[in-house]
């Protein structure tokens, strides 16, 4: 493999990470807001 | 001509729909701009170096990476000693959002740098100091997100917690000082290195901006996640409550039915 490789997979397992755990992080927000009545959905 | 009564009536803020705001919409669009402006210098603009070549390139993810690891990592420990002195479910809460960013970036602090050892060492993984120090530190965290998840009442759960807390902080001191404590494979102080004139302006532009970038992807990711934090202990709360009415309404109605 030569050093470019390395880099392209650096960097894309990075971003598949951190995407694939930002949309997790949303998404679970997002159904939690749901069975959360509203007025304990403020955090300030 | 008649003045309003009320001439400041404000519309009343909607109730959040999830853990967005304008102000992390903003932040979001922001980091996603720096993270493609980042990317090109360290894809495109900075030159190879001398000695690496190419893999340099990933020393400008490696090193914002490594950085959000001790900070989240730090701040885990920061919000168990307030949790333990001030009984406030904030620091709980801010110690179970940076714990599981703080594993989320220890695991991606030691991939990327297994990828960069390859072409660089010629080997994945070796027991260097450094190396085994963050997968101590993994591992803890590890231990960490088990201790959070022990079944018990909230209190009990926040204050066993915020005691394993307290164990990062020595991890994450340990962690960075294995390259000057012991002899190491893994280079020394790298962000130091960016004041020195022996490295190239463009590289040590590219590392800063990353780094720079990196900051505001983890503060944008830190609120997201706090609010995710919040949003279950309120889940929990609920479920709670729920389960406890359940509970009386199937005594309420044995004590209703007549005997026999």
């Amino acid at each position: 493999m030569s050093n470019w490789s390395y880099v392209w997979l650096g960097w894309g397992i990075t971003t598949a990470s951190l995407v694939a755990y930002s949309a997790w992080v949303i998404a679970r927000g997002r159904a939690l807001s749901r069975r959360v009545p509203p007025q304990d959905r403020r955090w300030m | 001509m008649t003045t309003p009564q009320h001439p400041v009536d404000r519309a009343p803020t909607p109730d959040p729909t999830g853990t967005g705001s304008k102000g992390t919409r903003i932040l979001g669009i922001v980091t996603l701009l720096g993270i493609a402006l980042g990317a090109t210098l360290a894809l495109r603009t900075s030159p190879p170096d001398e000695n690496m070549g190419n893999a340099v390139r990933l020393l400008y993810l490696h090193v914002p990476i490594v950085t959000l690891a001790y900070i989240f990592a730090t701040l885990v420990t920061v919000a168990s000693v307030m949790y333990l002195w001030k009984k406030s479910a904030w620091w709980d809460v801010t110690a179970a959002a940076c714990g599981e960013l703080a594993l989320v970036f220890t695991c991606l602090t030691l991939v990327t740098g297994a990828i960069w050892g390859r072409p660089t060492w010629g080997t994945f993984w070796v027991w260097d100091p450094r190396l085994t120090a963050t997968a101590m530190l993994a591992l803890l965290l590890l231990g960490y997100q088990a201790v959070r998840r022990l079944p018990g009442d909230q209190p009990s759960r926040a204050r066993r917690s915020a005691v394993v807390g307290l164990l990062v902080l020595p991890n994450v001191f340990l962690d960075n000082r294995a390259v000057t404590w012991w002899r190491s494979l893994h280079q020394g102080t790298t962000i130091l290195e960016t004041l020195q004139p022996k490295i190239h302006d463009q590289m040590a532009f590219a590392l800063v901006f990353n780094m720079f970038v990196g900051l505001l992807m983890g503060a944008w990711l830190l609120v997201h996640r706090w609010r995710l934090a919040w949003l279950e202990q309120q889940a929990d709360a609920v479920e709670l409550d729920e389960a406890i009415t359940a509970r009386r309404a199937e005594a309420a109605q044995v004590r209703a039915e007549p005997a026999g």
